[in-house]
């Protein structure tokens, strides 16, 4: 029935399947978006935040969702700056995703804030001191960015692209997409980096404050580091996770193994950075403060130091270790662990600045505060992930989002 | 001398005696009546409780018959941070929040603030509040508002401004009169006249003519978390040392040694 719309040469489950599909992910959709209208005409106490947890599930999802997202600028930065051409199969998806990641950290941040409708005055008033004006400058620019890498892929559906019109407007794209590219990278550098510097300027908060160089506290670097490393192990994953639902190679070995070298690279490398982050931090930074490191990670039931191990050497060394070594990327089953790992790691990194920053009592005679997300928190932060799904099939199904499917998949 | 101060900018701030405070609350309570204050029927849960001014319970940790109370007001420490960089005034995307150079009062601008709640991550006080609810007034109630504060609707953060509604009409009184400056009685917060005890003392901290400049000197003055530079406008003065030791974070091996805490003034 919709065959019209499917590209050439590729096999898509039958529309009764599809429609099922989206009917499935689609009510959890609904439940999300049920949510998320609470909030907006009820208000913020709908959730589980208090005084002390102003920051919560919301900000640490924006956080990790940006961080994941982070393949699409360092895929286009390797692709069309550094000229790795290989990554041309996979770029598409990596823009996607990172198209999916970026416009749902922008709907959370709507949902997170106590008046949306005044939204606009961070732009409006803007305090050029702040990290969080930073973050909304570039993170709308990113997204426009994002979105105009988007459109051509949308006018290459079968349908779109019999139009004149919409034919030499994505041939155009395409032709300036490195000035994009590049924009996007510059761009990202900027507010990965003060997404990291939203914490790491809190001279009030011991636990997030680090120190750096000018205005920028070295969480603004790792910050943007971990997620030039993660964004792509993230890439990867949902690219596995496509490749199993629909059942076919989408992607050649060679284009993701040379993707996850970079990442291994990038991820060992932030892995001594943050380890020498941590040192300083915590033999420096925190006991001129006044605190020592185990007053971050004892007395209280969840942050322990399993936290810091987890992180870091978990799920840090070892997917960088499984990454670098050929042996550890050629095989599927320590590939796949090695981009979880890493995609916890980076997610785990923004919980731990988000929220345990919160916990942390940094008045000597206030006590650790605990928090446990409300069931319409937990309903909008999967709001993103169903929309997230429901656009991959989509755009899985109708447009040619994988250069290589037809080849590594010829129909009869 | 008085002349030429009167033209220097003015840096209000507070010196609480904790020897003197009982816990009685009179401070939270005029605080809250003074500046329109919204509460619940159920208040149980103080981490969703709007309190601009709120008491902590500190104790020794000693067993009986060693045991010590201390009781500590907090209101809004009105930061000066570095250059007035207080920790929430230089991270609000929206500057909704504001140093005045002239008072040294950190002000809200409750029609600005989006309610990001940036600030409140910021501050290591929990001196600021979120309004998860809209006011509900008691029936009735609303005819005793204050006319001189505005109310905060749902969604924004709110905090103690030192009465700041006061500090303004001082001064239009002090204008139309043709002074340029304040006596230290014109202009008082609610909590410190509230105080039964007078163990809020609050005034110029830059004016010798004041109480709180001589008072701030005391060699049993202090001020909450000092060593994080957040550079605050409220002292604290305790003939005990165990209070005083609570007002910041030592590492073990410094806990008995006298900490020289002007380092960390400025």
């Amino acid at each position: 029935m919709d065959s019209a719309l499917i590209p050439k040469g590729v096999r898509r489950c039958p529309l009764g399947h599809f429609v099922l599909f989206l009917a499935v992910v689609g009510a959890v959709l609904l439940w999300g978006v049920f949510a998320m209208v609470l909030c907006w005409i009820k208000g913020l106490n709908q959730t589980n935040m208090n005084d002390y947890y102003g920051f919560a599930l919301w900000i640490w999802a924006d956080l990790a969702v940006i961080a994941l997202g982070g393949g699409a600028f360092f895929t286009g930065f390797l692709r069309y700056i550094i000229g790795k051409d290989e990554l041309k199969n996979i770029i598409n998806y990596a823009v996607l995703i990172g198209f999916i990641c970026y416009s749902s950290a922008l709907l959370i941040l709507a949902i997170d804030i106590g008046q949306p409708l005044r939204g606009w005055f961070i732009f409006w008033h803007a305090n050029v001191h702040s990290m969080l004006t930073e973050v909304a400058f570039c993170l709308s620019c990113y997204f426009a960015v994002l979105t105009i890498e988007y459109i051509p892929l949308i006018l290459e559906n079968r349908q779109a692209d019999k139009v004149p019109f919409f034919h030499n407007l994505s041939h155009n794209m395409h032709e300036i997409m490195a000035v994009f590219a590049a924009t996007g990278a510059f761009l990202s550098f900027f507010h990965q980096g003060s997404l990291g510097g939203v914490t790491g300027v809190l001279f009030g908060r011991p636990f997030g404050f680090r120190e750096g160089v000018f205005i920028w506290p070295w969480t603004f670097f790792l910050f943007t580091w971990s997620a030039a490393a993660c964004g792509p192990c993230f890439t990867i994953l949902v690219t596995k996770i496509t490749e199993a639902v629909t059942k076919k190679k989408l992607v050649k070995d060679n284009v993701i193994e040379l993707l996850a070298k970079i990442s291994g690279w990038m991820l060992l490398t932030y892995f001594v950075a943050k380890t020498i982050d941590t040192w300083y931090w915590a033999s420096v930074t925190a006991p001129s403060m006044g605190f020592f490191l185990s007053d971050f990670y004892t007395g209280n039931p969840l942050y322990g130091w399993w936290i810091l191990v987890t992180e870091i050497v978990v799920c840090g060394l070892v997917p960088a270790l499984i990454l670098i070594t050929e042996r550890g990327r050629k095989n599927k089953t320590s590939l796949v662990v090695a981009v979880v790992l890493a995609s916890i790691g980076v997610s785990l990194n923004r919980w731990v600045m988000v929220l345990q920053v919160m916990a942390v009592p940094v008045m000597s005679f206030d006590n650790w505060a605990m928090y446990f997300p409300s069931w319409q928190e937990i309903a909008t932060t999967i709001l993103p992930v169903a929309y997230g799904i429901i656009l991959i099939g989509i755009s899985h199904r109708y447009l040619p989002i994988f250069p290589q499917e037809k080849e590594l998949n010829p129909v009869d | 001398m008085k002349k030429e101060h009167e033209h220097k900018a003015k840096k209000y701030g507070m010196v609480i005696d904790l020897d003197k405070c009982t816990g009685c609350g009179a401070c939270m309570v005029a605080c809250m009546a003074e500046n329109n204050v919204p509460f619940r029927a159920d208040e149980t849960d103080k981490l969703l409780s709007i309190t601009w001014m709120r008491v902590y319970k500190l104790t020794n940790a000693m067993p009986f018959p060693k045991t010590e109370i201390c009781y500590l007001p907090r209101p809004c420490m009105h930061c000066e941070g570095s250059h007035g960089h207080s920790p929430c005034v230089s991270v609000c995307p929206a500057t909704a929040t504001d140093y005045s150079e002239a008072t040294g009062i950190v002000s809200q601008i409750y029609t600005r603030c989006f309610g990001c709640r940036y600030c409140m991550a910021a501050c290591p006080y929990h001196a600021r509040y979120f309004n998860w609810w809209d006011p509900v007034w008691p029936e009735g109630m609303e005819k005793y508002l204050s006319p001189n504060v505005s109310p905060r609707m749902r969604g924004i953060v709110e905090k103690c401004s030192f009465c700041f509604h006061r500090y303004q009409l001082a001064m239009e009184k002090a204008h139309y009169e043709g002074r340029h400056g304040l006596e230290e009685d014109e202009y008082q917060t609610s909590c410190t006249q509230a105080c039964p005890a007078g163990a809020i003392t609050f005034g110029d901290l830059n004016n010798p003519h004041h109480a709180v400049y001589k008072l701030k000197k005391s060699e049993n003055a202090f001020r909450l978390l000092e060593r994080l530079g957040t550079n605050p406008k409220v002292y604290y003065t305790s003939s005990r040392k165990w209070v005083r030791q609570a007002g910041d974070n030592y590492l073990r091996d410094e806990k008995d040694n006298v900490i020289d805490k002007s380092k960390f003034r400025n």
